[in-house]
């Protein structure tokens, strides 16, 4: 069977994780806002600003690095804009968050436009390159699989691994998990709710802005238009599959990426290419449908998602 | 203890604390001491001040005068947290838990620096083992809050003031969700804790309560101290006085007429939901003329009991019967279309909606009838003449019709919630906790009514946490614990110790 | 600093905010301009000038105000309700699919084919909006993110639909469907200007939505759904069936934005018909406080910021985009100007 070759085969799962990184960053950072009780809606808008941000950076002359800062500085931004609309003021999370996904994407394709008006093919930047972990690369299947990726791809690992470590370990996380259960909780222990929900929304979102700026400093290596595409969206989806557990999310981000990436092998097979390659497009957002379906009933949500917090107001 | 406390045992002192609202005057020039060891009762009745006092005392508002000194320091005004520090502990009404967490982290929670690496885990939890000891609190400090029982949770709040080395511990109507033996635990360990030197303040609208725990009492009417006594030198009647300013007529009514069965609950069961109680076959029957009064400890399945009789669930198990007949389908709207004029619990979440006009809010369940609209097309003169009616009739003070209700005190919206169910002239009456907050005036006004309704012939059945307003109302009085009802006992036949102990589950034969 | 209610507004904090928000939004939109090196007067001359300086830039503002108004109408609908309608880009092309399919398949006179072509655009959009809501009633999936998803999917099939079935065999190449017949395409609303009966069909949809919303037992249980679903259920009123029948009106409403555009203005059916219709409706129905009809005034106001920026763009150096960063700052700003017509910001 093709699709058995295709699974056992090393190169299949290093495309995963390449899949999986962005999804992972990005969900990391939704999830973080989450658990503190806010819906972000504007991840989408927050990974192209990410994504147009890290690019830039390094088209006028940063480096790599430098450029993964200014990416998430950008997302950080547009998270405090997020924050205080939606934290002091209480303003409903998912208009404002969809104005933020509109006046990121905006703002993007604005200074995109203003720095390069006339490009008839994107220009290109040199992007992160594949580092061979020593001793671990050689390892038949998992060297191959696991330590042979851009150093973004490890970072996206080791963020999930210091979110979990964070959320249940630290009184930091601990506060945050509180706040966003029941933030009369934390206010009476004498602890901000409002600079607890604003900083995870500000981090969350440089978070996020990295999964963007992964497409175009590891995955491609130019900006281009759309190339986000619904991915801060599909992530939603992945928090609530993961049931707001960093752990089960990246599980999930993975999962969703092998599907992806086996869609993209299917449609080179002969069978595959009876099929229009449209139906292979739709699967990932098919997928986010089901996993919000499956997973409706049984997840504990946060109990203070999407609901303001007002001092003194009982 | 007297009133003449040494300064030197003084550990809370406020003096002159004014803060306004606009035009109200929440609290009017609030000044009392509190001493070492004492439990200190603060009473009065609801919107006397109390809880303004207490968020000014927390920094969540800032006094317009007046300072708060704890253990000779003044606090900064308006600084969340500053009383915290300062060794005050509070237990809110309203538990301030994170259910998603354990015991344990909701205690330590806030006590440490946010940027420690690690939790402590291990150590918190000798400790908090160790203070459960000394004061009397059981609680396993492993359990996630979620799964814990009401009174389990108040234990909780305790020990995280106790944890944070809370020297004066402020109590918002502890009682008010515990069934009298859990009361009586809880006053030993208020007792246990003021013989260690910590001093109480113990806010209260029940009398005996504050007669049992406190050594002095201050009363708050109208946002001002109205009176401050010894415990010892005063009595019920005297306190109650106080607090309202002049001797008060609670209705007395006399016993009502009982006529033929309206509604009967037979073996009706509902599973648990999450924290809420279910219903274990419960047998009930509403008779016309007659109020059934229903006693118990919140959240022993008296919300359960309320939305079956007032249409928000189907019953699982058993039989609703109606007018005789065995209801199948049942709804809001069945249940309103059966004679059934529901008060709900929770006037803000499910009685009313706040952005709505007084006239959209008199409509809310009628608005279908022929008598507010025609082939789905609103009859707005139709629906503000009745608005209009409801508010001359039962005293509703509002700028008028096309007021929001939002701008509407507590007592006013009730008013316009008991309009709108007695208008449709209602067989069966559910009055769930009716006059929870309100004050005194608009209290004994929708008691008075619904008394009336009852002697019109409505079959009502009272729902209360507030044993001596079940007492003095009812006709029959039923307890529920654990989802069950007790036998109906008349008027007069049960004391308020056998009740209480009916409350906490004894009497009752397993047999549902 | 603390929010705390404002008994009674006032005319001049009701009206006053509201501008305050535009005007910042005019703040932001010349230091863009400035960014781009260009005069900010000049450039929001220019930008006026293109949306209402002629007849022919007038005409092209309401050409482009029809379909805004039809999105605009089925978010302020929805939104009353508290349904989170994201999804009227995919209702929208629903509604233009069904008017290609039954304009260039069926063959049906003129008479009856515009009535048909509508008819089945009101369903396929109603439809596609029902899928997430059915989900959202039964299963309890937040209705969010799938209504945006279904976006990138319907997208995708229509993509599909233009590269199979559907493709123009006359089109060299290009995926577009066959062309309506003139004779079924919407007439001009006045003989010899350039504006056809879409914009007189949206008028009179916000008239029509309106008229729901104040006069009818539905527009009473929509927004008593909308302000509180707990004691809309307690007080009896079907707060599911209230849902999906509105539902059945913000995804018919939508999808009639791609029927007046294929059969108004277009003819045919293409990959870019809308440039974001249904997320612009989202401000068009934010900015008119989703009164229906604010929201024919507001989807005129934000359809000349876009022919204005359109034509700003090919005379100065600025990009078009400064259109649509406006517009998104409008929205953040109103929202606050909203806020704060009901609360003040006091201390302590």
């Amino acid at each position: 069977m093709e699709i058995i070759d295709i699974l056992i085969s090393g190169s299949f799962w290093a495309a995963v994780l390449r899949i999986a990184s962005p999804l992972i960053f990005a969900t990391m950072g939704e999830l973080i806002c989450e658990r503190a009780g806010v819906l972000n809606l504007g991840i989408e808008g927050i990974m192209v600003i990410g994504a147009f941000a890290g690019w830039m950076a390094v088209y006028s002359g940063m480096g790599l690095w430098p450029g993964v800062m200014v990416a998430m500085a950008a997302g950080m931004l547009f998270g405090l804009l997020h924050a205080t609309l939606t934290v002091p003021l209480g303003l409903s999370q998912h208009v404002v968050g969809l104005g933020v996904t509109l006046l990121a994407t905006s703002a993007a394709y604005y200074a995109y436009r203003l720095a390069l008006p006339q490009v008839s093919s994107p220009p290109r930047i040199e992007p992160f390159q594949p580092v061979d972990i020593p001793v671990l690369s050689d390892l038949p299947f998992l060297g191959e699989a696991l330590f042979s990726q851009t150093p973004l791809t490890y970072l996206a690992l080791i963020t999930a691994g210091v979110v979990a470590l964070v959320l249940y370990r630290t009184p930091l996380g601990l506060a945050l998990r509180a706040a966003g259960e029941n933030p009369a909780a934390v206010e009476a222990q004498g602890l901000s709710v409002t600079a607890i929900r604003m900083g995870a929304v500000i981090v969350g979102s440089g978070l996020m802005a990295v999964g963007g700026a992964f497409l175009t400093m590891s995955a491609f290596s130019s900006f281009f238009f759309e190339m986000v595409n619904g991915r801060g969206w599909i992530c939603i989806a992945l928090v609530v599959f993961g049931a707001w557990r960093p752990g089960k999310a990246v599980l999930g981000a993975i999962l969703f990426a092998a599907f992806d990436a086996l869609q993209i092998r299917m449609q080179q097979t002969p069978l595959g290419a009876l099929v229009p390659y449209q139906v292979f497009l739709m699967v990932p957002y098919v997928l986010s449908i089901l996993a919000l379906v499956l997973m409706s009933r049984r997840a504990e949500v946060p109990a203070a998602l999407m609901v303001p917090y007002n001092r003194g107001e009982r | 203890m007297t009133q003449t406390t040494a300064a030197q045992d003084v550990v809370l002192r406020l003096t002159g604390i004014t803060k306004r609202f606009g035009k109200l005057t929440a609290n009017d020039d609030i000044g009392f001491a509190l001493a070492r060891g004492e439990v200190l009762a603060l009473l009065g009745e609801n919107g006397a001040g109390k809880t303004t006092l207490m968020n000014i005392l927390f920094g969540h508002y800032t006094a317009d005068a007046g300072t708060v000194e704890i253990f000779g320091e003044t606090l900064p005004p308006g600084a969340p947290g500053a009383a915290l520090k300062a060794g005050v502990g509070m237990v809110h009404q309203h538990f301030t838990l994170a259910e998603n967490l354990s015991v344990t982290e909701n205690i330590v929670l806030g006590t440490q620096s946010l940027w420690r690496a690690g939790l402590g885990r291990a150590a918190a939890r000798d400790r908090i083992a160790a203070l459960s000891r000394d004061f009397g609190l059981a609680v396993d400090p492993d359990a996630r809050v979620r799964s814990l029982s009401v009174g389990e949770r108040q234990r909780v709040e305790i020990l995280k003031a106790l944890y944070r080395d809370a020297r004066i511990l402020i109590l918002d109507e502890p009682t008010a969700v515990l069934t009298p033996q859990e009361a009586d635990a809880l006053f030993d360990t208020l007792r246990r804790a003021t013989a260690q030197g910590l001093s109480v303040i113990f806010i209260s609208h029940k009398l005996h309560e504050v007669m049992a725990i406190s050594q002095r009492v201050i009363v708050l009417r109208h946002g001002r101290v109205a009176g401050e006594v010894a415990t010892a030198d005063t009595d019920r009647h005297k306190l109650a006085e106080m607090m309202v300013g002049a001797e008060v007529a609670l209705p007395h009514p006399g016993l009502g007429t009982p006529g033929e069965v309206l509604m009967e609950l037979r073996g009706v069961s509902l599973p648990a939901q999450g924290r809420r109680s279910g219903l274990a076959g419960i047998d009930l029957a509403l008779r016309a003329g007659q109020i059934t009064g229903i006693a118990g400890v919140s959240g022993n399945g008296q919300s359960a009991l309320a939305d079956v009789i007032g249409g928000v669930t189907a019953p699982a198990g058993g039989a609703l019967v109606v007018a005789g007949a065995e209801v199948t389908e049942w709804s809001p709207r069945a249940a309103l279309d059966a004679g059934v004029g529901r008060i709900p619990e929770d006037r803000h979440a499910t009685g009313s909606i706040a952005d709505f006009t007084l006239t959209e809010n008199a409509v809310l369940e009628a608005y279908a009838t022929g008598q507010f609209s025609r082939r789905g097309w609103m009859d707005w003169r139709a629906a503000r003449a009745h608005a209009a009616a409801i508010i001359t009739t039962y005293d509703v003070r509002c700028p008028g019709p096309e007021a929001r209700i939002r701008l509407l005190s507590g007592g006013n919206m009730q008013k316009l919630i008991l309009g709108r169910a007695l208008e449709a002239a209602p067989r069966i009456i559910l009055a769930n906790q009716p006059v929870r907050g309100l004050d005194i005036g608009a209290l004994t006004y929708v008691q008075e009514r619904l008394i009336a309704a009852r002697d019109a012939g409505a079959a009502v059945l009272l729902i209360s946490e507030d044993l001596d307003e079940v007492l003095a109302l009812s006709d029959v009085i039923h307890v529920m614990s654990a989802g069950r009802l007790s036998p109906a006992f008349p008027r007069g036949s049960m004391t308020p110790a056998r009740l209480g102990a009916w409350m906490a589950g004894q009497g009752f034969t397993d047999a549902a | 600093m603390r929010l705390e209610p404002v008994a009674d507004p006032g005319l001049l904090r009701m009206l006053g905010l509201p501008l305050l928000a535009l005007g910042a939004t005019v703040v932001v939109a010349s230091v863009l301009a400035m960014l781009a090196g260009a005069n900010p007067f000049a450039t929001l001359g220019l930008i006026v000038k293109g949306a209402a300086g002629s007849k022919f830039a007038a005409l092209e503002t309401l050409n482009r105000a029809t379909p805004l108004i039809f999105t605009g109408l089925a978010v302020a609908v929805a939104f009353r309700a508290k349904l989170w309608n994201i999804g009227a880009e995919a209702q929208l092309y629903a509604g233009a699919l069904m008017t290609v399919v039954i304009g260039t398949q069926m063959g049906l006179p003129g008479v009856l084919a515009v009535p048909a072509m509508a008819l089945a655009a009101i369903v396929a959009g109603a439809v596609v909006l029902l899928v997430p809501v059915l989900l959202k009633v039964r299963m309890g999936v937040d209705e969010v993110v799938t209504t945006l998803l279904f976006n990138f999917i319907m997208l995708l099939f229509i993509s599909l639909l233009l590269e199979g079935p559907l493709k123009d065999p006359m089109g060299m190449g290009w995926p577009k469907t066959e062309s309506l017949p003139r004779e079924i395409r919407l007439p001009r609303l006045v003989e010899g200007l350039r504006l056809h009966w879409g914009f007189g069909l949206a008028l009179i949809a916000a008239v029509a939505v309106w008229v729901i919303q104040t006069r009818t037992t539905l527009g009473y249980e929509i927004r008593a759904v909308g302000l509180n679903p707990n004691a809309a259920r307690f007080a009896g009123i079907p707060v599911n069936r209230v849902l999906v029948k509105t539902a059945l009106l913000s995804g018919g409403l939508a999808a009639l934005a791609g029927f007046s555009e294929v059969a108004g203005l277009k003819g045919n059916l293409t990959l870019d018909l809308s440039p974001g219709f249904g997320y612009t409706g989202i401000i068009v129905a934010m900015l008119a406080l989703l009164h229906p009809l604010g929201v024919v005034v507001s989807a005129i106001f934000v359809a000349g910021v876009f022919v204005g920026a359109d034509s700003m763009s090919r005379a100065a150096e600025v990009p078009t985009y400064i259109a649509d960063i406006s517009l998104a700052t409008a929205l953040l700003f109103m929202v606050v100007a909203i806020l704060l017509t009901r609360f003040r910001l006091v201390r302590g």
